[in-house]
């Protein structure tokens, strides 16, 4: 039995050592060139022989990164807030209510998801720029909203499906008006759903490259990944692959982050015992 | 507390189904009144009708003296307890029972002092700091309880709190809302579909059937003078044996013989133009086993039945045996077959049951003569289901 049990124990431990290091791979990789100082960049080693923080100080150096880094923070964190604020209203009532013209809605929305962005970005470009939204913040977030939303509704509504029915009835019937139904006792039950969705929006927003380049034309909204498209070698000659091996570690940073600290919200199970099960 | 007071209420929902169809019932203060009937016959919708929670579609009712139609839950100051519990799962026992209170912005001392209370009555003080996760389905039920007599609410609104109990936490449960109500003193609506609770539970029982009120009364009246076949099919268990019958000669000529009727029922029959096909219905306890009769002289059609099953509780004995023809069916009792998945009735549907006293000497596959009491026989006309008898045992 205990035999069995090893054998399958390593089974497992080797088959999860290679999808880590199946996914972390091209990480380290970037991570390793970021380290390199140019006259080893091409060397082809795993391991830097020189470690260096050469690339982090010269794209810290310019303000063409920091304001980028600027640019894609608040971007994607009003992007977020929004999509979710609104997404979690609507996926109430899409859940809740029965009213005229949901299905459409849904349809709707689903079909807004469906789109090829590649698609809308000509006629985005054309509107954006006769309105005088182009190349702001603003231009940025509304096609962010606009994509990320659906996927929102969708995430949420399936939370506050699992929600008892009951829970708001009770709350209604002990003397809560239906904003305090919602407030008190709702969303905090939805608050795994409410986090889980703002992680993926805001890595919807985060890594979005099309947009970015399509939409902005100078620093004052181009956000990272577009902005590292823009770098250049210290000469013409000279690629900027260590600058840009050290951007895109950097603009990994938050994501890390944010996914680390919103995890420990996402507590399974919250519902459980609410009613009889 | 207060009165509830339904005036023809009606409930249509938007799809034009007719959930509740002109109710008028009125709840004395302090009442404890049970509508009870089989699923989908709108006590629940009516339930919530008075709760708030569903849109009255005509009708008036009235909490107190005020008419509540329009009134939001919050302003009608009644508490419900669900079927579900419904506890909020994210606060733990003491917040979910101080939770009303918070929500009428009582001051903080008075709301533990009340929680604290509550939980004294209902046996949960150890358990205030934890979360209904890791509270036992009693428990949780009582959370659910105390969370109602927290506020001192005009009523107490029930939607089958005992049904996710097991078999012998519910019966203590039972009885332990009976004595927290009488003691409260709080008016309490309480739907269930289970007919003994309704029995044991209630001051008034209100029985209903897909909208329609059936009949309200006393559990005893409702037991004893049925309105119609689907009340006395509903109440009691094992439930009342029904018969085909041929109404002939002052008699009803039947599958247990000919049941002869004294006068005055006779004589209501005619009056009421009784049709000659009629249903009969005879209560287990309508029979008896003359070998034990002491009464010898009392008259009544006597009938030899060969026991199929017999089963001892101790204090009575079931008997039941096959009735030629098998026994009646309506519409009506169709419909109660098809919900007895949902109750307790203990009866085959497709055999007469007797209760006889435990000192029978009846076996299993032998005869037994029995005798009808048909002081206590129901007549029903199979068309309207309307009882015919009801007249003349109501005086």
């Amino acid at each position: 039995m205990a035999a069995a049990g090893n054998t399958h124990a390593a089974r497992w431990g080797v088959m999860n050592v290679v999808v880590v290091l199946y996914a972390l791979f091209p990480v380290w990789w970037i991570a390793a060139l970021s380290f390199k100082d140019p006259s080893t960049l091409t060397d082809g080693d795993y391991i830097p022989r020189d470690w260096t923080l050469e690339n982090y100080r010269g794209i810290f150096d310019t303000s063409e990164f920091t304001r980028a880094l600027i640019n894609s923070i608040g971007i994607a964190l009003i992007s977020t807030v929004i999509a979710v604020a609104l997404g979690t209203m609507a996926a109430y009532a899409v859940a809740r209510l029965r009213f005229p013209g949901k299905r459409v809605l849904i349809g709707m929305s689903l079909l807004i998801a469906m789109f090829p962005p590649i698609s809308l970005v000509s006629p985005l470009f054309n509107i954006e720029r006769i309105i005088g939204i182009f190349d702001t913040w603003v231009g940025l977030i509304i096609p962010y909203m606009t994509f990320s939303l659906p996927l929102a509704i969708y995430t949420l509504s399936a939370f506050f499906r699992e929600i008892p029915w009951d829970l708001e009835k009770a709350a209604k019937v002990d003397g809560a008006t239906p904003a305090q139904a919602f407030r008190m006792v709702i969303v905090p039950l939805a608050a795994p759903g409410v986090f889980t969705t703002a992680i993926l929006v805001f890595i919807f927003c985060w890594n979005d490259f099309l947009f970015a380049i399509s939409l902005t034309s100078t620093e004052s909204a181009r956000t990272v990944p577009a902005a590292i498209a823009f770098f250049t070698g210290s000469s013409q000659f000279q690629q900027p692959t260590g600058s840009i091996a050290a951007a895109a570690v950097v603009i990994t940073i938050p994501i890390i982050l944010f996914v680390l600290f919103f995890q420990r919200r996402i507590v399974a199970g919250l519902t459980s015992g609410a009613v009889k099960g | 507390m207060a009165e509830i007071i339904l005036e023809g209420v009606t409930k249509r929902f938007p799809d034009g189904a007719l959930a509740v169809k002109d109710v008028d019932l009125e709840i004395a203060d302090g009442e404890f009144v049970i509508l009870v009937g089989p699923s989908g016959c709108g006590k629940s919708t009516t339930l919530n009708m008075i709760a708030g929670l569903e849109d009255i579609t005509e009708g008036t009712l009235r909490i107190g003296d005020r008419v509540v139609n329009d009134l939001a839950p919050k302003e009608r100051d009644v508490a419900m307890v669900f079927q579900s519990y419904a506890l909020y799962p994210h606060m733990n026992v003491r917040q979910n029972m101080g939770f009303p209170l918070r929500l009428a912005k009582v001051d903080k001392a008075t709301i533990n002092a009340k929680v604290t209370e509550a939980a004294r009555i209902l046996d949960l003080t150890e358990h205030l700091d934890r979360k209904p996760a890791n509270l036992s389905g009693g428990q949780r039920q009582r959370v659910a309880m105390g969370r109602a007599i927290v506020r001192d609410p005009k009523a107490f609104l029930m939607d089958e709190p005992l049904s996710n109990l097991d078999a012998k936490l519910r019966v203590q449960m039972r009885t332990q809302i009976s004595r927290l109500q009488r003691s409260l003193g709080t008016t309490t609506v309480y739907v269930t579909h289970d007919q003994t609770e309704a029995m044991t539970l209630g001051d008034r029982v209100v029985v209903m059937r897909q909208g329609l009120v059936q009949q309200i009364g006393t559990p005893a009246e409702l037991y004893d003078l049925p309105r119609n076949i689907f009340v006395a099919g509903f109440i009691g268990s094992p439930a009342m044996n029904f018969l085909n019958a041929t109404l002939a000669d002052g008699a009803l000529r039947s599958s247990l013989g000919d049941l002869t009727l004294d006068d005055r029922t006779r004589q209501a029959l005619e009056r009421q133009d009784a049709p000659r096909e009629v249903i009969v219905g005879l209560r287990p306890e309508a029979f008896q086993d003359v070998a034990l009769s002491r009464d010898r002289d009392r008259t009544g059609p006597v009938h030899t039945a060969t026991v199929e099953v017999l089963e001892s509780l101790g204090s009575d004995v079931y008997v039941y045996f096959a009735a030629e023809g098998g026994p009646a069916t309506t519409t009506e009792l169709e419909e109660l077959a098809k919900d007895s998945g949902l109750r307790d009735t203990g009866a085959d549907t497709r055999h007469i049951v007797a209760r006889l006293d435990a000192a029978t000497r009846a076996r299993e596959g032998e005869p037994v003569e029995l005798q009808v009491d048909m002081a206590k026989a129901h007549v029903f006309d199979p068309a309207t289901g309307a009882n015919l008898t009801h007249p003349v045992r109501a005086d």
